[in-house]
């Protein structure tokens, strides 16, 4: 009876794709943002080399998480407006395919503007960031951060302090994702092997795992009421 | 459960913290009967259909809807359902046809079978030749035409529609009554919430007055007219109010 899982998942992000291609909408104020962060933060250290150098794994972190906000609120945003989610929750479908197909969308965006600033970011810097690790670290913490999102700003946009509301209760739940994300960039930028005791993406992977299965057994709750 | 009735509800209570909205519902409605739903804002009738709809969890009661009860069997009563609500429930940025195969892909529906029903859909909406536009330059009585096709896609036994006139203007309503009267003729179940009183005195076959989470007035349609549908509406309306 139940539309099957990965058809439903599909077509979401197929939608999203589709819709996001045509108006550019998400990318391009998430993109638009994190290139004006990423400038502010390169004049504000301009003097400074050696703290330019080493801060930039947290500037890289800080921009993508708020430039993915700005694209969470919108992306949900869009599903509340006309009601669309309703008409997603009417159909006969599993609705965690809702939450995975979103998710799916989210990250896509989120890691689009993520591989656009290391280039960037590489410039402005003089440090390469277009490495595989990091790149597979941007992954890793994309997909957190997208999951946690995903699913908070279900929550926060059916209120009406969404815009402000998302940052606020995202970033707390967050913290350990950010600082397992910054700590690993910053390992492997620096050359710095690992010292042994602590994995730092190992504990990326973890808090994903973590996330993922928190995220699918609470949505259904979320988006009942 | 009554033998004919298509939906049956029993007891029916939903309240939010400690506000009841609906109290102690009890209702029956048949296959092929077309319902009006009338009452003051407030009153429950779109909790009601969300409730019916699978959109939210009753407080306490019993749904069934075709057999299945709610929300236990909630995917197989969703998939007897279409919704026309105040929203369109569409995307704005992609076309009439482009909303009506992703909604098609929701309810299982693919391939040359899909495509020749949202044309035939599209057709009948009056809206085949604006199937590529895009919904976000269709005009708000388009867009509710558009939200009956996407409700009728998967050929559902009943049709809810929680005021589905708010916002339209003459022709598109007239329009709108064409469609209505379509698919009761087509065998459908109609539930209709609505604040327009002349129309629910010619469009339906039964009309049930919820006030305060109950219903005050429940009767057949026939031999009504929207004046003495307006004296029953005021009488039902401020009794409950007084209670």
């Amino acid at each position: 009876m139940k539309t099957p899982f990965l058809r439903t998942v599909l077509s979401i992000v197929q939608k999203d794709l589709r819709g996001e291609l045509r108006s550019r909408e998400l990318v391009g104020s998430m993109g638009l943002f994190a290139l004006l962060s990423i400038l502010v933060f390169s004049f504000a250290l301009e003097l400074d080399r050696v703290a330019r150098e080493e801060a930039i794994s947290g500037v890289l972190w800080v921009t993508v998480i708020y430039a993915s906000t700005i694209g969470l609120n919108r992306s949900m945003a869009m599903e509340r407006e006309h009601g669309n989610l309703d008409g997603m929750l009417m159909a006969p479908i599993d609705r965690t395919a809702i939450f995975f197909g979103k998710l799916v969308g989210n990250l896509v965006f989120t890691l689009v503007v993520g591989f656009i600033l290391l280039p960037v970011m590489t410039a402005l810097y003089n440090k390469s960031l277009l490495d595989p690790i990091v790149i597979s670290l941007l992954g890793l913490g994309t997909l957190g951060f997208a999951t946690v999102g995903t699913l908070l700003a279900t929550m926060t946009v059916q209120t009406r302090a969404r815009e402000s509301l998302l940052p606020i209760v995202m970033l707390p739940i967050t913290l350990p994702m950010m600082l397992a994300a910054v700590r690993a960039t910053t390992a492997t930028l620096s050359g710095t092997p690992d010292d042994g005791s602590i994995s730092w993406p190992a504990i990326l992977v973890v808090l994903d795992v973590i996330y993922l299965v928190a995220s699918f057994l609470l949505f259904e709750y979320v988006v009942e009421e | 459960m009554s033998e004919h009735a298509l939906v049956d509800i029993q007891g029916l209570v939903k309240a939010y913290d400690l506000l009841p909205i609906l109290r102690k519902l009890d209702l029956t409605i048949a296959r092929g009967e077309f319902v009006a739903l009338l009452g003051p804002n407030g009153s429950g009738k779109s909790t009601l259909i969300r409730l019916l709809c699978g959109l939210s969890r009753p407080t306490a009661g019993l749904i069934r809807i075709g057999g299945w009860e709610l929300p236990k069997e909630s995917a197989a009563v969703r998939a007897q359902i279409g919704l026309v609500s105040h929203k369109p429930l569409l995307y704005d940025n992609l076309s009439a046809i482009e909303n009506l195969q992703f909604f098609g892909r929701l309810y299982n529906l693919s391939g040359s079978g899909l495509q020749a029903h949202i044309q035939a859909m599209l057709v009948k909406v009056g809206l085949a030749k604006r199937g590529h536009d895009l919904v976000r330059t269709y005009s708000r009585g388009m867009l509710q035409r558009l939200s009956i096709a996407r409700a009728l896609l998967h050929n559902p036994d009943i049709l809810m529609l929680d005021e589905p006139y708010t916002g339209l203007d003459q022709d598109a309503s007239t329009v709108l009554d064409g469609l209505l009267k379509e698919a009761h003729a087509d065998g459908r179940t109609i539930l209709m919430t609505t604040h327009d009183l002349p129309r629910a005195a010619v469009l339906p076959t039964r009309v049930i007055i919820l006030s305060r989470g109950v219903i005050g007035y429940d009767a057949s349609a026939s031999g009504l007219d929207a004046l003495s549908l307006a004296q029953i509406y005021a009488n039902v309306t401020s009794m409950v109010s007084a209670r």
